[in-house]
C-alpha cells in the first residue's frame, strides 16, 4: 500500500510516497524526498511517527511565569497528549538555564524533556 | 536630561536587531540596541515551537533557544541593551545624525544621538478590520499572533474552540498550539487555492490533528453579542464568496493570520521612503535607505519566512555601517524592479559592478521555472528555480560582471521547461 507523506524535516516539504517492498532486505520504498532525511522520516511515518513536542510550564518567578520547554528528539506521538498533561501540572522552581533538564526517560523512550529559555 | 552617544542605534531587538548589533560591535562601533520588551529576542520568545536555526546554528531549536544565542553573540560583541524602553521620536540633526527620545518606567525620558540607525522593528499583524468581516463586535476575536502571546508567555487559554482566518504560518502553528492545550479547532479558512504557509506546518499543524482547511473560503460574518458564537463561511466563485452556499461553525473564538505589515511609522517621520510592494523601506545594495545612515534589515525590509535568514540579512546590511561611517560614499546607484511573477525584489537599487543578492516574493506557484535579470531589454543573467511558491522567499546572487550598470536591472520569474 502506497502512502503519501508530505516531509516536515525542513521547510522544502517534499511530498513523498513511501510503499512497503516485499521480498527484499530494504522495506520500505520511499520516492519523492530529495535528501536522505527525508527518506527516514518517511520510514519512521510508517512505522513510528513521532514529534518535537513543545510546552510552556508554570514557575515561581513573576519575571518568567511561563517557562518554554520542548522533548529533546522527537517523541512518539501516541504519547503526547499524556506528556503534555503532566506538564501542565508541573511548577518549575527557577533558577533554570536554557538547556537544563526538566523530565529524564519518559516512558522509558530515553527522551528529556529540556527548558528552552534562561530565569535567574 | 544628559544625551547618551553611540555610533549606531538598533531600534529592534529581535533577530535583526541583535544579528545586526553583534556586527557592527565587533567592528568597533558602539551600539545601542532598543527594544520595548524587557529581555532581547522579539517575537522569537513567543514562538516557542521548533524549526529555528538549521541555516545559522546548525541545529534545530526553538524560538526563545534563538533569541538566547542571537542576544548572547550581541552582548559578547559588547552592544549595550535599552529594554523595556519604546521609541518615540527619530528626527534628523543639523550635521545629519540622529537624536532618538526613548520612554521607559525605569528611566524616564532618555535622550540617545548616534550617527547611524538601524531599523530593526519588525512586523505587526493585520486585523479583522483591515478585511472588513461584517458581523457583530464581541470578545473571542485574535490576531494569532495575539493569541500565541497569551498562550506561550502569560499562560492564558484564549477560549475552548477556533475558528483560524488565513493559512499563514503563525496560523498553523496556532493551530497545533490550540490543540495541544486543548482547545477545539474546527477549521482553518483561507482565499487563496493553495495555503499561504510551508508545507510541513500544515502536514505537522493540520493533518496531525485533522484539522479541516477550507482553499478558497472566505469568513463572511462573525456571529456572537458578549462572545463569539460561531462564524459564517461561504465558498469564492469567479473571486467573490457565494452566499447561497454559506454554512455555520460553532465556535467562541476566531484567530487572524493574515498576513504581517512591516512597523515603518518611526522611518516613516523621519523622511525614509517607503516600497508600496513591500510595506518596508527602499534600501540600496547596502540595505541603507533613502536616508543617508538609516538603514534598515529584517521583516521591518520585507517578510521573511524564516528567522534564520533574517539574521542573515541583517548581518550582511550591518556589514556597510562602518565604512559608511568612516565617510566612504556608496556612489551611483541604479534601480532594480520586479517584473513579470514577482511581487517584489530587495534592494530597490544596486551598485554598478558589485556582486548583489536579491530578494524576491514570487506570486506563482511553478515547477522548472527561470528567473531572469534584463537589463535595456538584454537577459544578462538567468537561474533555474526548480520549485517556486508564494510562500518561500527566493534570493538569488548576480555576479558582479552581469550588474553592468548601463540601465535599471529588471527580475522576470517565468514558469515551464523553455527559456
Amino acid at each position: 500500500m502506497k502512502r503519501e507523506i508530505l516531509c516536515i524535516v525542513c521547510p522544502r516539504g517534499c511530498r513523498m510516497t513511501v510503499e512497503r517492498v516485499e521480498g527484499t532486505g530494504k522495506k520500505w520504498r520511499v520516492a519523492g524526498n530529495r535528501c536522505p532525511r527525508g527518506a527516514a522520516h518517511a520510514e519512521q511515518e510508517m512505522t513510528d511517527p513521532r514529534r518535537t513536542v513543545t510546552a510552556v510550564v508554570r514557575t515561581d518567578s513573576p519575571d518568567l511565569p511561563y517557562l518554554p520547554v520542548r522533548t529533546d528528539a522527537p517523541f512518539p506521538r501516541a504519547g503526547i497528549p499524556a506528556l503534555l498533561n503532566r506538564l501542565s501540572t508541573m511548577t518549575v522552581r527557577t533558577p533554570v538555564h536554557c538547556g537544563d533538564t526538566l523530565l529524564e526517560n519518559i516512558d522509558n523512550t530515553g527522551i528529556r524533556v529540556i527548558v528552552t529559555a534562561s530565569c535567574p | 536630561m544628559k544625551t547618551e552617544e553611540y555610533a549606531v542605534a538598533v531600534l529592534g531587538a529581535g533577530a535583526a536587531g541583535l544579528a545586526a548589533a553583534a556586527e557592527t560591535s565587533s567592528a568597533g562601533l558602539s551600539t545601542l540596541v532598543i527594544d520595548r520588551e524587557k529581555r532581547p529576542g522579539g517575537i522569537l520568545l513567543q514562538c516557542i515551537h521548533n524549526g529555528f536555526g538549521l541555516r545559522c546554528f546548525n541545529e534545530e531549536l526553538t524560538g526563545p533557544e534563538y533569541a538566547e544565542r542571537a542576544a548572547r553573540k550581541a552582548e559578547e560583541s559588547g552592544a549595550v541593551f535599552a529594554l523595556g524602553c519604546s521609541a518615540t521620536s527619530l528626527r534628523i540633526r543639523e550635521d545629519g545624525t540622529f537624536e532618538l527620545l526613548l520612554l521607559s518606567g525605569a528611566d524616564g525620558v532618555r535622550k540617545i544621538h548616534a550617527r547611524a540607525i538601524f531599523l530593526a522593528t519588525g512586523c505587526r499583524e493585520r486585523t479583522r478590520a483591515s478585511l472588513a468581516i461584517p458581523g457583530t463586535r464581541p470578545a473571542g476575536v485574535f490576531t494569532a499572533g495575539a493569541a500565541q502571546k497569551l498562550l506561550n508567555r502569560e499562560g492564558m487559554l484564549p477560549g475552548r474552540s477556533a475558528v483560524i482566518v488565513g493559512s499563514g504560518d503563525i496560523g498553523l502553528i496556532m493551530a497545533r498550539r490550540l490543540r495541544w492545550s486543548g482547545i477545539e479547532v474546527k477549521a482553518v479558512i483561507e482565499l487563496l487555492p493553495h495555503p499561504s504557509g510551508l508545507p510541513r506546518n500544515v502536514a505537522q499543524c493540520l493533518d496531525d490533528f485533522a484539522i479541516p482547511l477550507y482553499l478558497e473560503h472566505a469568513v463572511v460574518r462573525i456571529c456572537g453579542k458578549d462572545r463569539v458564537e460561531g462564524v459564517d463561511a461561504a465558498p469564492l466563485e469567479n473571486g467573490v464568496p457565494n452566499p447561497e452556499k454559506r454554512f455555520h461553525i460553532e465556535c467562541d473564538t476566531v484567530l487572524f493570520s493574515v498576513g504581517l505589515i512591516p512597523e515603518n511609522e518611526l522611518a516613516s517621520s523621519a523622511g525614509v521612503v517607503l516600497n508600496p510592494a513591500t510595506g518596508g523601506a527602499m534600501v540600496d545594495a547596502n540595505y541603507e535607505t533613502t536616508v543617508p545612515g538609516i538603514f534598515s534589515a529584517g521583516n521591518v525590509l520585507h517578510v521573511h519566512d524564516l528567522v534564520d535568514f533574517v539574521s542573515e540579512e541583517a548581518a550582511r546590511a550591518a556589514r556597510n555601517i562602518p565604512a559608511r561611517l568612516a565617510g566612504t560614499e556608496p556612489g551611483t546607484r541604479i534601480r532594480a524592479r520586479a517584473g513579470a511573477n514577482l511581487k517584489y525584489v530587495v534592494p530597490s537599487w544596486y551598485f554598478p559592478g558589485r556582486k548583489t543578492l536579491f530578494s524576491f516574493r514570487p506570486l506563482i506557484v511553478a515547477e522548472n521555472g527561470w528567473l531572469r535579470a534584463e537589463i535595456n531589454g538584454t537577459t544578462v543573467w538567468r537561474k533555474r528555480m526548480p520549485f517556486v511558491r508564494p510562500a518561500e522567499m527566493i534570493t538569488a546572487e548576480v555576479e558582479a560582471e552581469q550588474l553592468s550598470g548601463e540601465g535599471e536591472v529588471v527580475f522576470h520569474l517565468q514558469e515551464g521547461e523553455t527559456e
